[in-house]
């Protein structure tokens, strides 16, 4: 996703008229060039995706569970009322707020700190 | 329209899915003016134009406008998505849902929820690194601004119509029930509070607004779950058992049931739910009132957590109306010999079991703030729509398109007032003509389009370099015309309103062909696009990519 590989000619390129884009930062160029740049814009992306994977597998899986084995759901815990299928929906409750956490978490100290990094090394 | 609440056949996925925001409360009769409620709800009005006062004054710029000046906390921001999500119908909806069948609520409280961290991972801090009001800004950002701004425009306003007249049916339903206020009283008094508070207030008063009522929703599905927990001990399993001793249905709404009996449509319904979520216009529009990208992700987080929360307690509710409603005769219609059907005979529907929970463990003045509460909850949440369409209207479409460019900020600002003038009278007057119309569907077709048309505009254009401006356009085009057709031609539409005898597209949620399909020709147009504009499109990607990882040139807060 790096993407400084295809060989264009990075911001300096005439951007379309009237964009936001209009405002090009000379710096555009060296930026991508840089470590920290690759570096962040990897492990983000990658770590965006595996979440993303995650979230997709397991509200997918719950509701797959519920369309093709719902006698696995209705299989009862611990001998009371609440069904496994219960206590399902409310994992992928949690399970979707716990990934977020994690996110931030990791955002919060890895990915700021590489773009802190990132900001110093182009001298801003 | 009781036939939508008839048995949990398939089409009752569309149905429930509009329950998230105008519940079909089928035929309402006027219950006796609620003057506790009444009273209440005026005082929340009062409160709230009171900060629309405050709002306006302070509202000078666009930016104070569009996004209340980029200065919202993530805190803040965090509760009015939250209660952006959290509508009236959300509420009484999903709990009336659990009411019904029990364990399936929980498909539609988990489906509404799993959209969020997908939002947070791939959109949230991209787009506030390149947005600056819509999130045209960020599609159209190395893009035509022309063609980007039309196609994103035109999704927002066809997601936010059918939002808001599901959710102005629903209110003039509600408050008919709730107040005791004939119909079109209410949906007129929903409409010119909305008009009062996005044209004087903008962002910041929508934004309070919604702050405060989703501070009251919460703060009151918590007492009522929370009442509800301390008569079994604060054990589940004990409020479990005696609900389903009382239940007709008995253990089996324990279990899954009939409602998601076809894998496709489940599954369907999952990818618009979840991506829908994604291409909200009124919910994009969010992440340009915080300061950065740190305060856009924690507010995802925060929101992620909050929405959670609340549909665990819509559960908890719904429980506690079956254990604590369903052998109190007072709480329904009586046949004759004082028979009742539990599932059918609710006074006001099963939509009305939190309201007659709110009686049965707070009394009359608890019932009475919880019937403001869902009318505070409403009128935030058409404020936050009609605020997205006059955005759509004068920023993206006047502004760059019509003015191209050549415009004055006042005068922008004034066009959107204008505009959100124009939306609140066309959504009265569209709520009057629909009262007896079956919306339910549109709020489904509403979450269809936001996946179709412009989840895919906005997420190809920031996350693949490939994309060009025939690309996103082609794209959009066919996300929002096959989404809107397929509708048409499914059982909601086809055979419901045209009374066609069967319906040609045999599923009611389209996104999961539609938002593909989208994806697909925004991939195969702009690969096929060898003119010289797209090159230069792609080779601007560079900057694009830049700021959205990074922030570098971010517009940065407004706040002064």
């Amino acid at each position: 996703m790096s993407g400084s590989t295809l060989g264009l000619r990075g911001g300096t390129a005439p951007p379309p008229s009237r964009t936001a884009a209009a405002a090009v930062d000379p710096q555009i160029d060296r930026i991508v060039r840089t470590p920290e740049f690759k570096q962040l814009v990897a492990e983000r992306t990658r770590f965006g995706w595996i979440l993303t994977i995650l979230m997709l597998v397991v509200y997918f899986g719950f509701i797959g569970l519920i369309a093709f084995d719902k006698s696995l759901m209705a299989v009862k815990v611990g001998g009371g009322t609440a069904s496994l299928g219960l206590f399902m929906g409310v994992f992928v409750i949690l399970f979707a707020f716990a990934l977020t956490g994690i996110y931030v978490a990791r955002a919060n100290t890895r990915f700021d700190a590489l773009s802190d990094a990132l900001k110093r090394s182009v001298g801003r | 329209m009781n036939r939508i609440l008839l048995g949990l056949t398939l089409a009752t996925i569309t149905a429930c899915a509009a329950y998230a925001a105008g519940p079909d409360l089928g035929a309402v009769s006027q219950a006796a003016t609620n003057w506790p409620a009444i009273g209440m709800f005026l005082f929340f009005v009062v409160l709230t134009l009171g900060i629309t006062y405050k709002a306006a004054k302070g509202t000078k710029s666009a930016a104070d406008f569009y996004a209340a000046g980029g200065g919202i906390s993530a805190g803040t921001n965090a509760l009015a998505i939250a209660g952006d999500y959290m509508s009236a119908a959300s509420f009484l909806g999903i709990s009336g849902l659990v009411y019904t069948s029990g364990f399936d609520g929980l498909i539609y409280s988990t489906g509404f929820l799993v959209g969020w961290p997908i939002v947070l991972f791939l959109i949230a801090e991209r787009l506030r690194n390149l947005g600056k009001f819509t999130f045209a800004d960020v599609a159209s950002f190395r893009l035509d601004q022309t063609a980007i701004r039309i196609i994103s425009a035109v999704g927002t306003l066809v997601v936010v119509a059918f939002y808001l007249i599901a959710q102005m049916v629903g209110a003039g339903k509600l408050i008919q029930l709730l107040f005791g206020l004939p119909y079109l009283y209410a949906v007129i008094i929903v409409g010119v509070l909305m008009i009062v508070y996005v044209a004087f207030g903008g962002m910041k008063a929508t934004t309070w607004v919604q702050v405060i009522k989703a501070c009251l929703l919460l703060g009151g599905a918590s007492f009522m779950a929370g009442a509800v927990l301390l008569k079994y001990g604060f054990n589940p399993e004990a409020l479990f058992a005696s609900s389903v001793q009382v239940h007709p249905k008995g253990d089996a709404i324990m279990a899954p049931g009939g409602l998601v009996s076809n894998p496709i449509e489940a599954i369907s319904l999952g990818v618009g739910l979840m991506f829908g979520t994604a291409g909200l216009p009124h919910i994009l529009m969010r992440f340009f009132t915080v300061s950065d990208a740190q305060a856009a992700r924690k507010s995802v987080f925060y929101a992620t957590g909050l929405i959670g929360y609340f549909y665990i307690l819509t559960f908890i509710i719904g429980f506690g109306g079956i254990a604590l409603l369903m052998s109190d005769p007072s709480y329904f219609k009586l046949g004759a010999a004082g028979t009742f059907d539990k599932l059918k005979d609710m006074i006001g529907g099963t939509n009305m079991v939190a309201v007659n929970l709110a009686n049965a463990v707070g009394g009359p003045y608890f019932l009475g703030f919880i019937s403001a509460v869902a009318f505070a909850t409403i009128l935030a949440v058409v404020a936050g729509l009609t605020l997205a369409g006059a955005s759509a209207v004068s920023h993206d479409l006047y502004a760059q398109v019509i003015a191209r460019g050549r415009t004055t900020e006042k005068h922008e600002v004034n066009l959107s007032k204008i505009s959100a003038v124009v939306i609140g009278i066309v959504a009265i007057y569209l709520g009057y003509v629909f009262e007896n119309q079956n919306v339910a569907f549109m709020v489904g077709l509403a979450f269809a389009v936001a996946a179709s048309c412009n989840f895919p505009v906005l997420a190809m254009s920031i996350l693949w370099r490939g994309t060009t401006t025939w690309g996103a356009l082609a794209g959009g085009l066919v996300g929002l015309i096959s989404a809107v057709g397929m509708v048409v031609l499914s059982k909601a539409v086809w055979v419901v309103t045209f009374g066609n005898a069967a319906p040609i597209f045999p599923y009611d949620n389209p996104a999961l062909f539609s938002m593909p399909l989208a994806f697909v020709t925004i991939w195969a147009v702009s690969s096929l696009d060898k003119s010289r504009k797209a090159q230069r499109e792609r080779a601007a990607f560079e900057a694009q990519f830049v700021r959205s990882e990074t922030g570098i040139g971010a517009v940065g807060a407004h706040a002064h």
